[in-house]
Order: C-alpha cells, then sequence, then structure tokens
C-alpha cells in the first residue's frame, strides 16, 4: 500500500505540473456550466429534471475526461522509458496499476466536486432532497471510475497515448452503445447487451436517484475488469 | 553475488542468450563487453528483473530472480541504457521519488539524497528540472537513481555512451568511487571504457561469454605478442622507408605500419610496431644507436580491442564456433 501512495502522488503532482489537469478541470467546468445554465434557467422543467438533467449532462463529460485523464498513465511511462524504474523496483505489478489508477481517480474526484455548485443551486432555490444529490454523485463517480479503468488498460497495450486514447474511446462507446444494439436484438440477448450497457440502463437510476445495488455492482465489476486485464498486460511485458 | 546458470532468452523463435553461465563476486566491478545485439542489455535487463528468462537460473545474493523478484530488485540499482527519468520533476524530488518507491525509509530520504547529490556532483542542478539538463547530467542523475536506495549490486547499461571527454572522465571516477560499497555490473561496446574501471571484463559474443578475465589477462591469452605505438625524430637526412624496412628486419618484430605523426614538428616518423613478445628495450635500443630520438612509446589497447570486435563479429557469423580456442591461434590478429 505504501507503493500504492507513493506512485498515487507522483501520478497526482504530475496532472498539475503540466497543464493538463487545470485545462480538464476547467474544460469540464466550462461545458458543464454552460449546459446547466441553459437547461435550469431557459427550460421551464421541475427541479427534480433540472438535477437529472445535470447528471446526464455530466456523465458526458465525465466519461469524455476520463478517457483523457487515463490514456497517459501507463503509455507515456513506456514512452519516456521510465517503466523500467517502476518494472525494477520492489513494486507489484497490481500496485502499479492500482497506484497509477488511484491518481486519475483523485483527479476525476476533485474535478467532479468542483461541478457542487451546480445542485447545490438546485437545492436551495428548488425541491430536491440531499439523497438524490448523492445518489446522482455516486453514479457519476462510478460511471468515471469505470471508463478510467477501461482507459487504463488501452493504455496498457501501447506506448502512444493518442493509440491508448482512441482504443479507450472506442471500448468506452462499443459498451455505451450495447443499449441500442439491445434494441435492435430479440430475447434473452437484449437483456444482457442492455445489462452490458456502460451507461444508459445503469446509469439512469442513478440519474433520478435511486440507488441500485445491481447497477453498483456492475460498474464495480467493469472496473475490476479492467484493472485486472491492465495488470495482466503490465505483466505479460515481463515475459516478451 | 550473482550466479547465472544456463541462461537462455528467446525473442519468439529467435536466440538472444544462452547458454550462460557465470558469477560474479561481492565488491567486483565487472564489465559486459561486446557488439550491439552480443546480448549485453539483454543479460543486463533479466538482472535487473526485468525481462524474465526463457530457460535457466539467476540469483543475486543467493535469491532467484523467477521465484522471489521483488527481493532481489530490493537488492539493485540499475541504469537502463536510456536514463529513467521524469522530465517533469526536480532532481531532488526524482532521487526522492527512485529511494522510495525502491523502499528506502522515508525519514532518512533527505539525507540520502543528499549524500547522493554530494557524490554525484549534482548539487548545482538539484533544484532543477529535469527536462532543463544537458545529456551529461541526465546520466548522472540516472546513476544517482541507481544507487540512492544502497543496493548492494548496481546495474549500468552503457552509463559513457554520448558522454564528451570530460564527462567521460567524470564517469570512470564517479564509478570507480562505487567500488566497496557495492557489486558493479557495466556494459558497453568499447574496451577502453570499461577496461579502466572494471577489475574484470566478461566479453560477450552471439549470447554466449567468449571471454573472461582482467584486460591483462586476456591479452596474455588472446594476443600472440605486443603492439606498441612509436614516434620519434629521424636524423637529419634519414631515408625513411629504409628505416622502416631495418626496423621490420629485427628479430622479433612482425609488423611495422607507418601512421600520421599527429603533432607539428621536423623529421617526425610515427609508426605502430607488431612484436613477438616484450621487446621494447631491444626497440629503444636499435633506435637511439641509430641517432633516433624517441619522443613517445606506448602499448597500443586498440590490438586488443579489434580481435575482441573481430571475435565477436566472428561468433556472430559462425555461431557454432567453439569458444575455446583464442584467436591467436586460429589465425594472427591483424594491425
Amino acid at each position: 500500500m505504501r507503493s500504492v501512495s507513493i506512485l498515487a502522488l507522483r501520478e497526482l503532482k504530475a496532472y498539475f505540473r503540466s497543464p493538463m489537469g487545470p485545462v480538464i478541470i476547467a474544460a469540464v467546468l466550462l461545458i458543464d456550466g454552460i449546459l446547466f445554465y441553459w437547461q435550469a434557467l431557459a427550460e421551464k422543467l421541475l427541479s427534480a429534471e433540472v438535477l437529472e438533467q445535470f447528471f446526464y449532462n455530466a456523465s458526458g463529460t465525465t466519461m469524455i475526461a476520463a478517457v483523457v485523464l487515463s490514456m497517459r498513465l501507463l503509455a507515456e511511462e513506456r514512452q519516456l522509458g521510465t517503466f523500467i524504474l517502476l518494472n525494477t523496483s520492489p513494486v507489484g505489478d497490481g500496485e502499479i496499476v492500482f497506484g497509477k489508477y488511484l491518481s486519475a481517480l483523485l483527479m476525476l474526484g476533485l474535478m467532479t466536486l468542483l461541478t457542487l455548485y451546480m445542485p447545490l443551486l438546485i437545492l436551495v432555490n428548488g425541491k430536491v432532497s440531499v439523497g438524490h444529490i448523492l445518489v446522482g454523485y455516486t453514479g457519476l463517480l462510478l460511471l468515471g471510475a469505470a471508463v478510467l479503468a477501461i482507459g487504463l488498460f488501452a493504455s496498457s497495450l501501447t506506448r502512444s497515448t493518442v493509440v491508448a486514447g482512441v482504443i479507450a474511446a472506442c471500448i468506452t462507446g462499443a459498451m455505451i452503445l450495447a443499449w441500442a444494439l439491445a434494441k435492435a436484438m430479440d430475447a434473452p440477448v437484449n437483456s444482457l447487451l442492455a445489462a452490458m450497457a456502460l451507461h444508459h440502463e445503469n446509469f439512469k437510476p442513478f440519474m433520478s436517484g435511486t440507488l441500485d445495488l445491481g447497477c453498483v455492482a456492475y460498474y464495480l465489476a467493469v472496473i475490476t475488469f479492467f484493472l485486472t486485464a491492465a495488470t495482466k498486460m503490465v505483466e505479460a511485458r515481463r515475459w516478451r | 553475488m550473482i550466479e547465472i546458470r544456463d541462461l537462455h532468452k528467446y525473442y519468439g523463435n529467435r536466440r538472444a542468450l544462452g547458454p550462460l553461465n557465470f558469477n560474479i563476486e561481492t565488491g567486483q566491478i565487472v564489465g559486459l563487453l561486446g557488439l550491439n545485439g552480443a546480448g549485453k542489455t539483454t543479460t543486463l535487463r533479466i538482472l535487473a528483473c526485468d525481462l524474465l528468462p526463457t530457460e535457466g537460473t539467476v540469483s543475486v545474493g543467493g535469491i532467484d530472480i523467477v521465484s522471489d523478484p521483488d527481493a532481489v530488485k530490493a537488492k539493485i540499482g540499475y541504469l537502463p541504457d536510456t536514463p529513467p527519468l521524469y522530465p517533469d520533476m526536480t532532481v531532488r524530488e526524482y532521487l526522492r521519488f527512485a529511494g522510495r518507491i525502491r523502499g528506502y525509509q522515508s525519514s532518512l530520504m533527505g539525507s540520502r539524497v543528499n549524500e547522493v547529490v554530494r557524490l554525484t556532483e549534482l548539487g548545482a542542478v538539484v533544484d532543477d528540472l529535469i527536462s532543463t539538463l544537458s545529456h551529461g547530467f541526465k546520466q548522472r542523475v540516472g546513476i544517482a537513481q541507481a544507487i540512492v536506495h544502497r543496493p548492494e549490486l548496481v546495474i549500468l547499461d552503457e552509463p559513457i555512451s554520448g558522454l564528451d571527454p570530460v564527462q567521460i572522465v567524470e564517469m570512470r571516477e564517479l564509478i570507480r568511487s562505487l567500488k566497496g560499497n557495492h557489486t558493479v555490473v557495466i556494459s558497453s561496446h568499447i574496451l577502453s571504457e570499461i577496461s579502466e574501471t572494471c577489475d574484470r571484463i566478461l566479453v560477450m559474443g552471439d549470447g554466449k561469454i567468449i571471454a573472461d578475465g582482467t584486460e591483462a589477462e586476456l591479452g596474455e591469452r588472446w594476443l600472440s605478442g605486443m603492439r606498441v605505438e612509436l614516434l620519434v625524430r629521424c636524423p637529419a637526412g634519414t631515408d625513411v622507408d629504409k628505416t622502416l624496412a631495418g626496423i621490420r628486419g629485427l628479430p622479433g618484430i612482425l609488423e611495422v605500419v607507418q601512421r600520421d605523426a599527429r603533432e607539428p614538428g621536423e623529421n617526425l616518423l610515427a609508426f605502430d610496431a607488431q612484436m613477438k613478445g616484450d621487446l621494447r628495450e631491444t626497440l629503444i635500443a636499435k633506435l637511439v644507436s641509430q641517432q633516433f630520438g624517441v619522443l613517445q612509446l606506448s602499448r597500443s589497447h586498440r590490438d586488443l580491442e579489434t580481435v575482441f570486435l573481430q571475435l565477436s563479429d566472428s561468433r556472430v557469423a559462425a555461431p557454432n564456433a567453439t569458444s575455446e580456442v583464442p584467436p591467436a591461434q586460429q589465425e594472427e590478429p591483424q594491425p
């Protein structure tokens, strides 16, 4: 755990040493802010609907930010030739992957936290419950964490951050579109595909303030799967 | 300290190493010498636990690198051919990170970093970003990260490549200063780079050890005689061709080759002489008796290096050749 925290801290600092971290946060806040302004003030909606719409919009920016935050994590280490430092240190492959993941998760958490002023405005001026906000944010963090795991896995496949970003976007896109594919299929394949969808079926309950443990389990399973796959990829590098 | 037995490494169907067998005692500075592709980097990467062997066993300090890699890694400091540096960190931050990730105690890290900075003479740049450093300083930071956690074994892959002559001298001194506290393994494809720092040289070719010993032992074993470089001032009116022919005619002189004097002056003659054994005194006496002023006589290192390179190259070309027969017994070394 000591190695995980040392690695996570280095990575977290790296986000702020370059313009990347602040730029991502600023971009997400700007886009979320503009969308919130349009929907909260320009349309006549109930406050619960505004909050729901906020989480829907924020889920899009969170997924994009998660891809950008994670695509460099392992690919850049290989590009710079620094991965060998980690690989020849007494740190397990799982610890390397989890340390990197934790840093991106903290960054994503900070970014998400900074959007809190928007739901708080609805809470103060409208009629929504704190529970709805907490559940919505739980979903947002789980969705972001799942995409981060996908991005980290993509980053373990290549030494190019751009290629890693494209791979992560493709996997994420395919998993989002699973619900659309489900509509075109017959039972029982359609229900399987719908259950596998990264966003639609599994994120909607959080948007409306319903804490569905099945959806929580789904996101945790996606995170575990892709982090394990990333660890295996790192491990396989030694066997080349 | 290091024990390697029947080590093989294959990349796909291509054999990069093997069979490789050698031991390295604690406290030695050992150089791996060989051409590019001889297997030096692969050997070092396996020793550093960056790659796994296909076959064979490797142990460091009695611990097998496959069964307990983390215990081995804790004993090792590794500088790959390209130093693993984070350009966005300062030298101090980076060394702290490298030490802590390798398990060095956090509370002692500050004083240890200062000690290593002093040893590697990085004081002037310790708070500079690594991205702003020159190649020589980056190489020093690379060595500093390899020793910051006080490893028992330091592995340096081509530490001198790309450095200017002043930096090379400084780097040699730095590597020599590691002796006693660490066992050091260095790789290079240039004999002179490591002959001055290493207690022992392992010559690699085609993924195998083809020679093992000190430079003097290897020279004795692999060369038939001695090669010297001479610079003399000829008496006025000397016929150079006749003089060289006269030297060639001396007993024990195998070959004499004229070369550029490389310094200004009148009547200067520079040549290399290949001799059967150490005939330096005889040669000087002969030249002095004929009124030649002997300005310089030095033993040439190039011949030994040339033999190593030819040897390595021939092993690549003919992988089935045995390593037991010295080339001097196969054919006379070429000047």
